[in-house]
């Protein structure tokens, strides 16, 4: 098989963050050649380089047997390579045909280009099943169709080598698998794919090679039917993964959260959460599985006090709450003893650019114990945030320091802390892993054990799968809003995943 | 350290520094350009404002007005907001100033008018950066826009107030009635008289001023306030999850930046000039931008950078005088430098900063270091 | 009353034709996602620039691509700071307004010593009024006699350029390439970036469009409309340009509406002052002064429908690290 891509040794830095080192890579034309990798280990760097989008500081990029430079996008459009980003680069104001042609209008005047275009459209249809109108605006289309956009743009410009980077992560399991069958009869007509994933079953799913990514560096490339999950687990994070936490099993008690018909609406009027009831009994886990955009989010956040529901009650340690009617905001849930961990510590958790003490109070800085009437009491925010430091591990210890300068797993820590020495009786935990090294990861799981342990109330969320799995005592799926089924954590990957898919009970009970 | 960063001190220091020595060359070439020597202008412009006691009286009398200007931008900069309406804030502050100085000024003494003139001026800068805020608040309108807007509607509206309501009676000049002593502020050199500021009108305002840059040091960095102030401005997400109300802060900090603005006023009108005129703020609202820009939004920052501008409008006067070539526009072309240097050019010696520091940081055997990291 | 409405419209006209060309302006340039609150400045500059040279030459053209160069260094400057730097749009802007105010009458005042004035514009220094054909001969048909050669006849090239600008911006904006990748740079940079088209030569390219129109906005107020240049000559009409933009909702064939509306407004005030209107009674200047900041704010307020500004305006672009 020849080589449709070939890199050899190539180094790019970020300041201080070696980013991608000596990467060697040989990608076979009209294969589906995977990348996998945790987050941050370089994946989307290295793809970024090969699209022109920064150049390496070092090593050689061989195309069809040619050494070439692929100074900005449009060199790599021109040597045939395309590239499906994770966030969509689209204009959304735009046609569909507008974002098609940007870039490739064929001419000075528009009319020209956009006639072409149309009738590429329609061949690109006919010959990839890949169907979309040309004139929808892309703000009116659904996720999987925006996609599916970026895909025929890449297609209009000639590209035999498409780059997609983490395509699933937005898309439910069937549209997942409707991108796969696309990519197959890609790759069937002889264009080669690179999928860059963090998910081990897409990799065993689609590709016919794939190579781990580890801090920067590629460890080791497979054939795809020589390989396992286990085995790339491994190498993804250089030892044996722990999959299961180490806790004992729980004692609930009286139900601490209760959430009745909870109906909650966007800023667009859609409406992402659908009439969703539960409850979280004192000192249990209630894990929220299901793919990213199915309403988790808003859920925590409604919870938390950040969004306002449209109808339902949630009712927490026996005070029966009206959001719909009589809103409570963060400060007013935290009052009812509610601690939050959001999704996204950097856009939500943390103010970057303040000091570590500042964060240590963030949506606390009312509190009594850190103020003096109007004025903040400082020698007590510094002292409580000395103490979470120490009791945390936070490094550095210094609660001075810029918060922008400490490791993911150590902001993550920092909202941690915060949140749960308030000891709120219900803590909402979002995401708690995203981008912590493992050694973060384990100190973080035990100590939600060990809060259950203490009685509290716990509901987590989370797009990975097997954090939910091993870290709840009881695992509700959410699907297009609603909560589709309730697992124990014990049931199988499998069965989960068609809940997530939005097979719920009641058609699995039809089939 | 990691490379790609500077050390505080050059973050803090130098590099405001390199700016506005940039702002001051360019502006020397401007004079040599117009065929001047930039030296005897320095020279002039130093001895014009610091030389003698009435030139320092008349810097600090232009620097009261930008210190509060100067920090009405800065607050609402802690909550990531633009005010371009300083001009328009202290412009209709004088109003509340001129309504309480007519009221009492011959029925009580300064000292019994003045806090009706704090309240009044504060509640009239604030009143009018009030519907901006709101608008921003709780419609998205965003207040650069409307603040110029509210810029312009103001002056139209104080000059038809002036001029058919509250102007003197059988007078052509748009101007009210000339203040009794009860709504005169005492000059400086009457309270200090060892001074000798001669006949510049630097009054208590300037103390006043001063005791609100402190103000807003204790609200920015020591209170509850100032802290969900700069939650809001660093990141609006991270406000709301906590628990902020971004809409309300939005509302109180503008209210706040425009009473600062407004309290201008008190300077020029009850200080100073002793009656309401039109365009009294003359363009001095619009150089707390350069002010606050340039004291990077602290108070201490700002003091001395009003002080400087001070230098520059009361040396710019002499100069003029001097050097009739060198007008007192030539003011405005340093004020658009150091705006453009200090603020919109901020970053502009960064890189080349940082590689001389990255190069000194590292001889040669750090290289390998670096690249085993 | 027929003629004085034909008196409205025709300063109506004039009056807006610097708004137009201004609020064109901003257009190109905050479509594709640089906000230009510098107008007025680049406006200011190029009007003392056309006046100098116009003066020096005696010819119209030269001032008229004096103005045009003044503006579009003040323009690079703009871009510089915004695009090159990253730095702060607005405070970009302010700089310049200053820069412009405080230049033009400190080198006004140096090189012709008559206190930020330049002197009285010589013959073919300046632009015309052009008298269209038969302007004369169908002056006394009814109605549309008057409509042809008091409102469409008498006005100078820059007026016809101004109102030939806006169908040929519509074009350009719509059905051209450029324009279309102008667009997408103010509503996603991003986009533009990764289909191979350098955002930063896009961007200085719209900013470079914003100086020539400033540039023959200013052109017009000091070699067309007067005959000179006058300190601080713009009195806030790049402002009230930028109102109109809003006031567009970024729009060509809206940018010429809204100017003209404001320009009527202007013109009204002129015609009324000191009048009084049956039934009304005296209405201050000061209303009709005020009326298109009122009107801009109301807009803005999502009143009477929602500006909604290209997306990316405003925002530096900066290659994300992901």
């Amino acid at each position: 098989m020849t080589a449709a891509i070939e890199l050899r040794k190539i180094n790019k830095s970020f300041g201080a963050v070696h980013a991608n080192k000596n990467i060697d890579l040989v990608v076979g034309k009209g294969s589906i050649h995977g990348i996998i990798g945790e987050n941050g280990a370089g994946k989307s760097t290295l793809m970024s380089i090969l699209y022109g989008f920064y150049n390496a500081d070092s090593g050689d990029i061989i195309v069809d047997g040619q050494k070439v430079t692929i100074a900005d996008s449009k060199a790599a459009i021109s040597l045939g390579i395309g590239m499906v980003h994770q966030h969509f680069m689209l204009v959304d104001t735009f046609s569909v045909l507008e974002n098609i042609i940007l870039g490739a209008e064929d001419g000075t005047l528009l009319s020209g280009g956009s006639d072409k275009a149309r009738k590429e459209l329609a061949r690109l249809d006919a010959d990839y099943g890949l169907k979309v109108d040309p004139d929808a605006l892309i703000e009116d289309l659904p996720v999987g169709l925006q996609q599916r956009v970026e895909i025929l743009k890449a297609l209009y410009r000639g590209a035999e080598v498409l780059i997609l980077d983490e395509p699933t992560g937005v898309l439910t399991p069937a549209e997942a698998d409707h991108l796969f069958r696309i990519l197959e009869v890609l790759r069937n007509q002889g264009k080669t794919v690179l999928l860059i994933t963090h998910k081990l079953r897409e990799i065993m799913a689609i590709t016919d090679t794939v190579s781990v990514m580890r801090r920067g560096e590629i460890v080791a490339t497979r054939k795809t039917s020589e390989t396992s999950m286990e085995e790339l687990a491994e190498l993804m994070v250089g030892r044996r993964v722990l999959l299961t936490v180490d806790k004992g099993t729980a004692a609930p008690g009286a139900p601490v959260l209760k959430v009745e018909n909870l109906t909650v609406t966007d800023a667009r009027g859609v409406t992402v959460v659908k009439n969703v009831s539960f409850e979280v009994r004192a000192g249990e886990i209630v894990g929220i599985a299901g793919v990213s955009g199915n309403g988790q989010s808003e859920l925590l956040e409604t919870l938390a006090g950040i969004r306002h529901p449209k109808s339902g009650t949630v009712t927490i340690g026996g005070e029966v709450l009206d959001l719909a009617h009589h809103p409570v905001d963060a400060a007013g849930m935290r009052a009812k003893s509610v601690g939050h961990v959001p999704e996204d510590r950097h856009r939500m958790g943390l103010v970057t650019s303040f000091a570590e003490y500042e964060n240590a109070i963030l949506g606390y800085h009312d509190d009594p114990a850190y103020s003096k009437g109007p004025f903040l009491n400082l020698a007590a925010i510094k002292e409580a945030a000395k103490g979470e430091i120490a009791k945390y591990d936070i490094r550095p210890p210094n609660p001075m320091l810029k918060t922008a300068n400490f490791s993911g797993g150590n902001q993550q820590k920092i909202v941690l802390a915060r949140e749960i020495e308030r000891d709120p009786s219900v803590l909402l935990i979002g995401q708690p892993t995203r981008g912590v090294d493992i050694g973060a990861i384990e100190f973080i799981h035990k100590r939600i054990v060990e809060l259950r342990d203490a009685g509290k109330a716990i509901l987590l969320v989370s797009v990975e799968l097997d954090e939910i799995r091993s870290m709840s005592d009881r695992v509700l799926v959410m699907f297009d809003g609603r909560i589709v089924g309730e697992r124990l954590p014990s049931a199988s990957e499998g069965e989960i995943g068609l809940l997530m898919a939005g097979v719920d009970d009641a058609r699995t009970a039809k089939l | 350290m990691s490379a790609g960063q500077l050390p505080r001190w050059a973050d803090l220091g130098l590099i405001p520094l390199l700016n506005l020595t940039a702002a001051f060359l360019v502006s020397g070439l401007v004079v040599l350009i117009i065929g001047e020597n930039p030296i005897e202008v320095v020279q002039i412009l130093l001895w014009g404002s610091l030389g003698f006691g009435e030139g320092i009286g008349f810097t600090l009398f232009y620097a009261t007005n930008f210190i509060f200007t100067g920090l009405a931008v800065a607050v609402a900069f802690h909550a990531g907001l633009f005010n371009i309406g300083g001009e328009g804030q202290a412009y209709v502050g004088g109003l509340g100033v001129a309504a309480a100085c007519l009221m009492l000024d011959s029925l009580v003494p300064w000292w019994v008018t003045l806090p009706f003139v704090i309240l009044g001026s504060a509640a009239a800068g604030a009143a009018w950066a009030f519907i901006p805020a709101w608008l921003q608040a709780k419609r998205g309108s965003h207040v650069v826009i409307t603040t110029i807007m509210f810029n312009f509607i103001a002056a139209s509206m104080m000059v038809y107030l002036l001029v058919n309501v509250i102007g003197k009676e059988g007078s052509m000049q748009p101007e009210t009635r000339t203040f009794e002593d009860g709504g005169r502020l005492p000059m400086l050199n009457d309270i200090f008289p060892f001074f000798d500021f001669g006949t510049a009108p630097v009054n208590l305002s300037l103390i006043l001023a001063l005791l609100a840059a402190f103000g807003v040091w204790l609200l920015i960095w020591r209170t509850r306030l100032g802290y969900a102030i700069r939650t809001l401005g660093a990141n609006a997400t991270a406000a709301v999850y906590a628990g902020i109300s971004p809409a309300r802060i939005i509302i109180i900090t503008m209210m706040i930046s425009g009473g600062l603005a407004g309290m201008m006023a008190i300077n020029e009108i009850m200080g100073s000039q002793h009656r309401l005129l039109i365009e009294f703020v003359s363009g001095y609202g619009f150089v707390g931008i350069a002010v606050a820009l340039m004291g990077r939004g602290h108070p201490v920052g700002i003091v001395l950078a009003a002080i400087l501008f001070g230098m520059l409008y009361q040396g710019g006067a002499e100069l003029a005088f001097e050097i009739p070539a060198v007008t007192r526009d030539m003011i405005l072309v340093i004020q658009g430098l150091v705006i453009l240097f200090a603020g919109a050019l901020e970053y502009m010696f960064r890189p080349a900063l940082i590689r001389i520091f990255t190069f000194a940081r590292t001889p040669a055997s750090a290289a390998p270091a670096a690249a085993t990291k | 009353m027929f003629e004085t409405l034909i008196l409205i419209l025709d300063s109506t006209v004039r009056l807006s034709t610097p708004l137009l060309l201004a609020c064109l302006a901003g257009l190109y340039s905050e479509r594709s996602g640089v906000v230009d609150i510098g107008l007025e400045g680049k406006m200011l500059g190029a009007a003392f620039g056309a006046a100098c040279v116009a003066y020096l030459t005696a010819n119209a053209w030269l001032g008229l691509a004096a103005g045009i160069s003044v503006a579009i260094g003040l323009s690079l400057i703009h871009g510089f700071a915004s695009i090159t730097n990253r730095g702060n749009q607005i405070v970009s802007g302010v700089a310049i307004n200053f820069l412009a105010a405080g230049l033009t009458a400190l080198l006004g005042q140096a090189w012709f010593g008559q206190g930020g004035r330049t002197p009285s514009l010589p013959d073919g220094g300046r632009f015309r009024e052009i008298t269209l054909p038969f302007a004369d001969s169908v002056a006394s048909v009814p109605v549309l006699g008057p409509i042809y050669s008091g409102l469409l006849s008498g006005h100078n090239i820059l007026v016809y350029g101004a109102f030939l600008a806006v169908p040929f911006t519509w074009w350009v904006l719509f059905r051209t390439r450029f324009g279309l990748r102008l667009r997408a740079v103010g509503e996603n940079p991003a986009a533009v970036d990764t289909a191979g088209i350098s955002v930063t030569f896009l961007r200085y390219r719209a900013v470079i469009i914003c100086g020539v129109l400033c540039g023959m906005a200013g052109a017009y107020l000091a070699i067309a409309q007067s005959s000179g240049f006058i300190k601080d000559m713009t009195a806030g009409k790049g402002f009230i340009a930028l109102a109109a933009l809003i006031f567009a909702k970024w729009k060509p064939v809206n940018a010429m509406f809204a100017c003209l509306l404001f320009g009527f407004l202007d013109a009204v005030a002129i015609r009324l002052q000191g009048q009084s209107i049956p039934g009304v009674g005296e209405v201050p200047v000061q209303v009709f002064q005020a009326l298109p900041y009122v009107l801009t704010v109301i807009l803005l307020a999502g009143f009477i429908g929602k500006a909604i500004p290209p997306k990316a305006s405003g925002i530096p672009y900066l290659k994300e690290r992901t």
